[in-house]
């Protein structure tokens, strides 16, 4: 089920909600959504055991998202998935919305944490997979490897050799003030991961064949499995790609209007 | 009452080895404090719901949150002045917002920790844990307290703080004695004066308060949130006069809980006094009645306190 094709156009139905909720919401962060959309559309709709019809079903797969800003993808991704329905959407950052800002666990089904403040969602992360017998995939930003939290949860991980643990760092290189390699360098990042005893992968993410290709080596491994995920900030939305300036830069109506033109075609 | 000097720390481990035995999802987290937190018979007995974190509490709590999100009962141990003083942004954010039944413990609360000098003496962890939405904050006073804690925070669905001592004290409540989480617990009854504290340092208030026959009231309020209003309002309305001591500091303690509460809500003339830490840092000490003279806690002090007060 779900070729590159059905995977590439709901990815574009997923960058497509981002903007309208970011639109209706009049803050947010888009970059890092957009970015990652290819990703939560292969996670979600052909790697994931999990069913909205039974949103804590004690066997479903985990995806833990510790670079919270992101949740417009984490959102939409529910919605087209059925967690919840696609029209909540625009109730982003609404007063009584379970659709907070930056998500919140209990609110609404599918979210699986809490995060918002950078580094702590792998720890939580690493908890849940230390108990629980289905997959654990924890999605950080590269940005939130600034914060020592993620270290320490780093360190854990590649003592613990967790086998059911796939982190995805999402490399797009920027941060709210600038790339990420002006305001406190990452690289080299491969072999920072590896020293860490850290079986670490590097791909395009947003490439479909290699996002599938590297989760299916991740099955034979008996290890915490760390993948680099290389993304385009924005990507989809050409004055947005790779600008750090989108980073949490509200779109207007304007800008609205070409992202979702270009995101037609 | 007589009877053998016990901390609640001591209690703490025997409480959490019961605990883990009898329930699977029980489980232990500790940055590499584990004989400090009474907890070396826990890891030993239960390796499998132990989890030995490093030096690195922020993720032991976020790990703890991650456990408890699949229904574990997590009790991340360390020493107060670490955790929750540099895990504050992971209780806020991974676990009470999440209002996860995640239980923190702090160890070497107050003063107890004289040795180790200032920065090893957790005297802000009540402040900067009575703030957090949906975080239970206690501090049993003794061994017997200490074991009907640990049961409540298991049974109790939301985040605990507990802080726990080193501080050996008797007996101050007995095994059969009522403890209600949320309630303060009478401990001595007077017509005078309430004196409102918490923690070991109550074995010496009490030793003070009998010395002025039926005229000191004295409450322990093992739960510092929620804070039992009625207990308190009730006895003020009767005394007039409350004393709060504390081993912490005056600003953000029991002292400024019970001062909002009374403001907000009492409608007579009261007198208010707070005995605890006057917004500086502790220092290292050979004993910790050096320290209790420095802050008006040992028995003396809290003697002409409690006069000096009562005159007023």
């Amino acid at each position: 089920m779900n070729s590159y094709k059905e995977l590439q156009d709901i990815a574009k139905k997923i960058r497509q909600l981002i903007i309208l909720m970011l639109l209706r919401a009049g803050s947010g962060h888009p970059a890092g959504s957009l970015g990652l959309a290819d990703l939560f559309a292969y996670l979600y709709f052909k790697y994931l055991d999990i069913s909205p019809k039974d949103p804590k079903n004690p066997n479903r797969d985990l995806l833990f998202l510790s670079n919270g800003h992101t949740c417009p993808v984490l959102y939409a991704s529910l919605a087209l998935k059925g967690f919840f329905s696609p029209k909540t959407l625009t109730d982003l950052r609404k007063l009584d919305s379970p659709l907070e800002g930056h998500p919140v666990f209990g609110l609404l089904p599918g979210v699986e944490n809490t995060s918002g403040p950078l580094g702590q969602g792998l720890s939580q992360a690493i908890g849940s997979a230390l108990v629980h017998p289905k997959k654990v995939v924890c999605i950080l930003s590269d940005g939130e490897l600034q914060e020592g939290q993620t270290w320490e949860a780093l360190m854990f991980a590649g003592n613990h050799k967790l086998s059911n643990l796939t982190i995805i760092i999402d490399r797009n290189n920027i941060q709210i003030s600038n790339f990420t390699e002006n305001i406190q360098p990452l690289e080299p990042l491969k072999s920072k991961l590896e020293s860490f005893n850290l079986v670490t992968y590097e791909i395009d993410g947003n490439d479909f064949p290699q996002i599938e290709e590297v989760l299916k080596k991740r099955e034979i491994i008996d290890k915490t499995v760390v993948i680099i995920a290389n993304t385009i900030a924005g990507k989809g939305v050409s004055f947005m790609e790779g600008n750090f300036e989108w980073h949490g830069k509200p779109l207007d109506k304007e800008d609205a209007k070409e992202a979702l033109a270009e995101l037609k075609t | 009452m007589k009877s053998l000097k016990r901390s609640t720390r001591d209690a703490f481990g025997k409480a959490i080895l019961a605990l883990g035995k009898k329930y699977s999802n029980v489980y232990v987290l500790t940055a590499d404090l584990r004989d400090s937190l009474r907890v070396s018979d826990f890891a030993d007995a239960l390796p499998n719901q132990f989890i030995e974190c490093g030096v690195a509490e922020q993720n032991m709590v976020g790990i703890s949150a991650g456990l408890a999100l699949r229904g574990k009962v997590p009790f991340a141990t360390s020493f107060g002045v670490f955790s929750p003083g540099r895990t504050w942004d992971q209780l806020r954010v991974s676990v009470c917002l999440s209002n996860l039944n995640v239980n923190i413990i702090g160890g070497h609360g107050g003063l107890s920790n004289y040795k180790d000098g200032a920065s090893h003496q957790a005297l802000e962890d009540i402040a900067i844990t009575r703030v957090l939405p949906n975080l239970k904050v206690v501090v049993p006073c003794d061994y017997n307290q200490t074991i009907k804690t640990v049961l409540s925070a298991y049974t109790d669905k939301s985040p605990w703080y507990i802080r726990l001592s080193a501080t050996k004290t008797s007996d101050i409540t007995l095994e059969t004695q009522k403890f209600e989480i949320g309630k303060a617990q009478l401990l001595r009854e007077g017509t005078s004066l309430t004196i409102a504290s918490y923690g070991p340092l109550l074995e010496n208030i009490l030793n003070v308060a009998k010395k002025f026959g039926n005229k000191v009231e004295v409450l322990n309020f093992h739960t510092l949130k929620p804070l039992d209003e009625e207990s308190l309002l009730q006895s003020v309305l009767k005394t007039r006069r409350i004393l709060v001591i504390e081993e912490h500091q005056i600003i953000g303690g029991l002292g400024s809980a019970v001062a909002s509460a009374l403001g907000q809500k009492f409608t007579k003339k009261f007198k208010l006094k707070i005995l605890g830490v006057p917004d500086t840092f502790s220092h290292s000490a050979r004993s910790l009645e050096a320290l209790y003279q420095k802050f008006g806690f040992d028995e003396d002090s809290l003697y002409h306190s409690i006069k000096s007060f009562l005159e007023k």
